[in-house]
């Protein structure tokens, strides 16, 4: 039998991209569709997918839950746990679209949940830190399920494929949302599976990731302290971890938080003025465990913003752009040309600068 | 020729590209095509649009201008032609390059001009308008770096860790003060009269874009080449 993801290391290339309107008007998935398609080559068909944000207007005040069931007793049980936990507002399968070169796809649903208050006030746990309970849990423990998006008014949508025939399965053209992220995965040694395509999700968060990171072990022990469960061994699942850690419960800034997995070398900190060489100084000596090491490009998306980050050594390329109220995040400029070839501005961030795109009046409300 | 590059995937471009006759190509609307020109020979190649990754890798004689950016790895392991960028490189420009000109008129990326060599004739080169990105001329074995520091926005005209490892060739940055925290195995000094074949690259640089050479050539450089007293030891493990 061919092991899968959470059985052994999964090292990947990959390609991603991220959009952005500042101004909160709307766009479908085929932007991102059509940037990837010209990163084609960077992908090997076994990975591709896509998170959009404030595609759910008419239930954002509603966990949006997307499941894969491999069996019929795994989605049983998973629901019978749902009914326990949530007030299930709206549930039905996520509709598709035939593409043949998009084979073997698990059962996928969708489910609008609230938590049950009674259920919720006995936990004595925040809104959130119940939710993200209960995803960890389903992940963890119910065997053929798998919850890869529990953020309100945002979706992750992926899956076995290239991304642009990901995107056509998932009908992205019929979802309207702010931002857009986009993965493309090269995993070099796998069959792949639905679950470990990227975007990673837990709430709001979804990370995007192309590199290989090397601290994974010492960053998955320590998170795991934390209540987090490492399922899939993948670098960005223990990423977004990270970040959720950080941003959520220790209430850092995201530019703190790059400054804690992307922290600079002490030579570099030590040029710094004295403000800024004191913050990172403490930052590195507080989370020492938590440096991401190794070549990575990320996408963070949350509720209102995204964020473009690189490992120090920036050995993995990104890209930022500007055209008035849109910006643009991408491996290679050209995907960016692609779908908007007159830029005001585009530029590369250095390894460890985090780049931050957010909507107009809601500049660092990351919570 | 003209080849329209649009919706072109690279390898149906790049055998356009070989197997044309023509002396002259222009390629219009390129979009993240790889390898474009890579090992090409006694051609002269236009790019109208964002060439994709190691464009004139290996490149062999052939002359490149790309107007628009260019993405990663431009130049790579080139033994000789020219490259001449109308617009920013991205990181690893002029990787472990062997002989010819690279000329960019904007800013380059990370590790540019890592890894460069030279032997007897071969003497690689490259001219950057703006500034450079971090490990600029890492492993610098042979050959000749110019940074000519243009609207750098406040920012200095070389990042981190340039020359790290540099046990060979000259890098010259166009400022007044010795940037802050060179390595070790680096010396740097003041320029009180530029060399002929310095003078004739950034000749080079200026004619390509139609700038005045004169405030290119009147101008402060400094020079940094190894230090052969204290030569490299390690970098990564004292992180």
């Amino acid at each position: 039998m061919l092991l899968r993801e959470g059985q052994f290391r999964n090292p990947s290339g990959c390609a991603v991209t991220g959009v952005i309107d500042r101004s909160g008007k709307g766009m479908t998935g085929e932007g991102m569709i059509e940037a990837i398609s010209v990163m084609h080559d960077r992908s090997n068909g076994l990975g591709g997918g896509y998170a959009g944000y404030g595609i759910y207007p008419h239930y954002k005040d509603f966990y949006a839950f997307h499941l894969f069931y491999e069996t019929r007793a795994a989605k049983e049980q998973t629901e019978a746990f749902i009914a326990r936990h949530f007030e299930i507002v709206y549930s039905s399968e996520i509709q598709t679209r035939r593409i043949p070169t998009v084979t073997d796809e698990p059962e996928i649903f969708r489910y609008f949940l609230a938590p049950l208050p009674r259920k919720l006030a006995n936990s004595h746990l925040d809104e959130r830190e119940y939710v993200a309970r209960c995803v960890i849990r389903v992940n963890s423990e119910i065997d053929g399920a798998y919850v890869f998006s529990s953020g309100k008014n945002m979706g992750i949508f992926k899956g076995v494929g290239f991304p642009e025939d990901i995107g056509r399965f998932y009908r992205l053209e019929e979802y309207e949302g702010y931002a857009w992220t986009c993965h493309g995965r090269y995993p070099t040694n796998t069959p792949g599976w639905w679950g470990g395509a990227h975007p990673f999700g837990l709430l709001d968060f979804s990370v995007v990731h192309n590199g290989e990171i090397s601290s994974y072990d010492a960053n998955r022990r320590y998170i795991e302290m934390f209540g987090y469960r490492c399922t899939l061994q993948t670098d960005t699942e223990v990423i977004t971890y990270i970040i959720d850690y950080l941003v959520r419960k220790r209430g850092l800034t995201l530019s703190e938080t790059a400054h804690v997995i992307a922290a600079s070398f002490w030579t570099t900190i030590g040029q710094k003025d004295a403000a800024a060489r004191e913050q990172e100084t403490l930052l590195r000596r507080m989370f020492p465990s938590l440096l991401v090491t190794g070549p990575f490009s990320i996408i963070l998306g949350y509720e209102g913003g995204l964020m473009a980050l690189g490992d120090r050594l920036k050995l993995r390329s990104t890209v930022c752009a500007e055209r008035g109220d849109i910006a643009y995040i991408a491996s290679e400029e050209s995907a960016i040309r692609r779908i908007a070839p007159d830029l005001d501005r585009v530029w590369s961030p250095a390894g460890g600068e985090p780049v931050v795109f957010e909507l107009y009046g809601k500049e660092g409300r990351a919570q | 020729m003209r080849i329209d590059a649009t919706n072109m995937h690279f390898a149906d471009l790049n055998a356009a590209v070989r197997n044309d006759s023509e002396e002259e190509i222009v390629i219009e609307n390129c979009i993240g095509q790889r390898y474009i020109a890579a090992g090409s020979s006694e051609r002269h190649i236009s790019v109208i649009g964002t060439p994709g990754n190691a464009l004139g890798a290996y490149l062999n004689g052939t002359s490149v201008r790309v107007e628009g950016n260019v993405q990663e790895a431009t130049g790579d392991t080139m033994n000789c032609g020219s490259i001449v960028v109308n617009g920013s490189a991205g990181d690893a420009t002029g990787y472990a390059m062997r002989g010819g000109v690279i000329l960019v008129r904007g800013d380059v990326g990370y590790r540019c001009g890592i890894h460069m060599k030279a032997y007897r004739e071969n003497k690689p080169a490259i001219v950057i308008g703006g500034r450079a990105g971090s490990f600029l001329g890492e492993y610098q074995a042979g050959g000749t770096i110019v940074v000519l520091g243009d609207r750098r926005g406040g920012k200095p005209i070389i990042g981190n860790f340039c020359g790290t490892g540099m046990h060979g060739g000259e890098i010259y940055l166009r400022c007044e003060e010795i940037p802050p925290l060179l390595p070790a195995q680096v010396r740097a000094e003041r320029v009180s009269e530029l060399p002929e074949d310095v003078r004739s690259l950034i000749g080079a640089w200026c004619g390509a874009f139609g700038e005045g050479a004169a405030a290119y050539l009147n101008a402060s450089y400094i020079r940094l080449v190894p230090n052969s007293a204290n030569p490299y030891k390690q970098m990564y493990t004292d992180n």
